[in-house]
């Protein structure tokens, strides 16, 4: 009886109903769809503009760095000042300081003054080499010793101009802001400007900013990346050697052939674990294991490269293990259904499936080991290092930089030039991270093409 | 019905003579996935060079059975199987028995077509190279294009054996898998369900190739179609919820069983 009077509701629920009518149900289904596109198009617009503004800041900041400003002069390699004998004998040279040196400089500055013309009033030789880098007699030092037989010619050298000059162009420096600055006059400005009009100085591309060594905190303007470029490279190479066979050796273990039980399931979740620990536990352990117990030495790549392998190790294991595991059974039994061994069905037709998945894992590993700072600080890389690492294997051992810390040492220093130097590097570092994932898609594209 | 009743008579026909010795012999064999008991107590024997259907509602234990012959249930961690089970009169859940070698002597063609991502000849050579049966590239093209041709694909793809299998349609992928499992030449061929994704032509191009298979091997089919089991096998065997209900000469199954379960399946009363 209740059946038949609840078929009896029922039919008269289901009234035919016109399809062009909306019913208020059907309205408010769309009414939050639309509200939920509306919200996601909201989190989409705050991302981009967040990210155009990190660009922009940085852009702003830090491609001024990419150009610098010289002073050429013809330079007089005095024989009596640089080499008292007359034997052009390397060692003897080599023993001059850049205090020969200076005085070759502010001459040449002199005299290419008196011959164009240029004088100003409050500017005397004295101030007038102010406008040229500290760093310069070092370069010109390095050069006659590099290359003896040139003492007692006359060179055209471009020398770095000073920070501040450097800055006046680039809009850091205002004859306002010299006044009250200790290293710099608006004299010295206006003698700066009458120099470019003679052209004498200039600003160009600065190819020394990739390939220098780090500058001291008076010297900003000389300041490049040259180790820390050496130094990163150097470490993604460790990382990419150790930690690619090891991750994905690990996973086709743990995925393919381990039994299932409570120790393996104890690793697998330890692996997930460690992918979340942070960063700057991984440069104490590598502190107290790589340096302290193994007696590796301080500030070398060899040692920051076994930290970040330590690190990248869970990210790899746990992006090659979800791309095994996306392969399907079906492949496993085919190969399995004509003979093939565990290991052959493993390396012959899973592994080549998942290889896409396992190069992009790698590659994203890499790219966020690059951009790692906390542990190398821990492992000694924040030194002030100047001299360039050898050639690899030695050069793993020499003291080195990486870029990232390079930037945190930078952005540490008071010269308000070095701001515009971190920014720089920051620019650098995300090119490198761009190409990286960029290499990642292109290689993902290539290898899925093969069906 | 009608139609039914011709495929019959058909199969009576085709009929094989009797065997004497069986290809394979099972006693006694049980299953377990985990706490599940799967097969219960199977006992069977398949004879050589004919065509043996399993068939019986879904869930009812004969994939799984299927699976014990070539040991493919190894590969399921949780998988228990006990009992006997002997190819030739050799126990081939023998400690000393290689599961591998063992599929090398009873190939298995799957639900659904799994060419490798290889080319054609690649899927086909892929057995014959890992078992070291061509010492040659010229012997492994004979392999190749032999296994094609009993596969019945070869006309079909001679010109382009150097093209992706899965580029092929779902029923001449499928045919690739049956010429994958003959390039090895094993003695027994396990299908389960081979024809389930596909259309009616490919089944019935599928079909005759199990037909022309059978002077050559032995050929168990699991099928969830009682017309194709009626079509194409000699011997059926009924399982129902772990149990092999009956088994016979598949024109005896089909007009005259003798369990009443066979019966209501066979007649669409459940399943």
């Amino acid at each position: 009886m209740t059946d038949v009077s609840v078929v009896a509701e029922r039919g008269k629920v289901s009234q035919p109903k016109s399809i062009l009518a909306i019913d208020a149900r059907t309205r408010r289904r769309h009414a939050a769809e639309a509200r939920f596109r509306l919200m996601g198009k909201i989190a989409v617009a705050i991302s981009i503009l967040a990210l155009v503004g990190l660009l922009a800041s940085i852009l702003t900041n830090g491609l001024t760095s990419f150009r610098q400003t010289y002073v050429t002069l013809d330079i007089y390699l005095d024989p009596a000042k640089l080499d008292k004998q007359g034997n052009r004998d390397p060692e003897a040279i080599a023993k001059i300081t850049t205090f020969a040196y200076a005085p070759l400089i502010q001459k040449a500055l002199t005299d290419a003054m008196a011959a164009k013309g240029i004088a100003v009033e409050g500017v005397n030789a004295k101030r007038a080499v102010e406008l040229i880098s500290k760093e310069a007699p070092a370069t010109l030092r390095q050069y006659v010793i590099s290359d003896p037989a040139v003492i007692g010619e006359t060179i055209s050298f471009d020398l770095l101009a000073s920070g501040r000059i450097d800055g006046y162009y680039k809009g850091r420096v205002t004859k306002e802001s010299a006044q009250l600055d200790r290293n710099i006059s608006p004299e010295q400005l206006l003698l700066a400007d009458e120099l470019k009009q003679a052209g004498l100085l200039a600003t160009r591309f600065n190819w020394d900013f990739f390939t220098a060594p780090d500058a001291s905190d008076t010297r900003p303007e000389a300041a490049g990346l040259g180790v820390a470029v050496l130094g990163s490279a150097y470490m993604m190479l460790i990382v990419l050697v150790l930690s690619l066979p090891l991750g994905v050796a690990a996973s086709i273990y743990l995925e393919e052939f381990a039994p299932q039980n409570r120790f393996t399931d104890l690793i697998e979740v330890n692996i997930a674990n460690l992918a979340a620990v942070p960063s700057i536990v991984f440069g104490i352990l590598g502190l107290a294991v790589f340096i302290n117990f193994a007696g590796l030495p301080q500030s070398a790549p060899v040692v920051g490269g076994l930290v970040l392998t330590l690190m990248t190790l869970p990210t790899i294991i746990i992006a090659t293990r979800a791309a095994l595991k996306a392969v399907p059974r079906s492949i496993r039994d085919a190969a399995l259904g004509v003979g093939a061994s565990k290991m052959q069905s493993v390396f012959h037709h899973v592994l080549p499936l998942a290889m896409p998945g396992i190069l992009t894992g790698t590659i994203i590993g890499l790219a966020h080991a690059l951009g790692e700072t906390a542990p190398l600080l821990l492992i000694g890389m924040v030194a002030f290092v100047r001299d360039y690492p050898a050639g690899p294997p030695e050069g793993f051992f020499d003291p080195a930089s990486a870029l990232p810390v390079q930037v945190y040492s930078w952005t540490q220093r008071g010269d308000p030039a070095f701001v515009e130097r971190a920014s720089g590097a920051i620019i650098v570092l995300l090119v490198f991270l761009v190409a990286m994932n960029l290499t990642a898609i292109i290689l993902r594209r290539r290898f899925e093409r093969r069906w | 019905m009608n139609n039914m009743s011709a495929t019959i008579t058909t199969t009576i026909s085709t009929k094989a003579p009797a065997m004497n010795q069986p290809k394979i012999s099972a006693r006694g064999v049980q299953v377990h996935y985990g706490d599940k008991h799967a097969l219960k107590d199977v006992s069977i024997e398949i004879h050589p060079r004919s065509v043996t259907a399993f068939i019986g509602p879904s869930g009812c234990g004969k994939s799984t059975f299927l699976r014990c012959l070539n040991r493919m249930n190894d590969t399921i961690d949780i998988c228990r199987v006990a009992g006997h089970i002997a190819i030739d009169g050799e126990d081939i859940y023998d400690p000393k028995v290689d599961p591998v070698q063992l599929r090398a002597k009873v190939g298995m063609v799957f639900q659904k077509p799994n060419p490798f991502p290889k080319t054609i000849y690649e899927n086909v050579a892929y057995g014959p190279r890992i078992h070291g049966l061509a010492a040659k590239k010229a012997d492994l093209d004979d392999i190749v294009a032999s296994a094609l041709q009993r596969a019945g694909l070869w006309n079909e793809v001679k010109d382009r054996l150097h093209a992706p299998g899965t580029g092929l349609s779902g029923g001449q992928q499928q045919r690739l898998c049956i010429a994958r499992a003959v390039a090895v030449s094993p003695e027994v061929i396990l299908m389960d369900e081979p024809c389930s994704a596909l259309d009616p032509i490919a089944t019935a191009k599928v079909e005759e190739l199990i037909h022309e298979l059978r002077e050559n091997f032995t050929i168990v089919i699991v099928t969830h179609s009682m017309q194709q089991a009626a079509r194409v096998s000699q011997r059926t065997a009924m399982f129902h919820l772990g149990n092999l209900v009956e088994v016979d000469d598949t024109d005896k199954i089909f007009t005259n069983p003798d369990d009443q379960r066979t019966q209501d399946y066979i007649m669409g009363r459940f399943g």
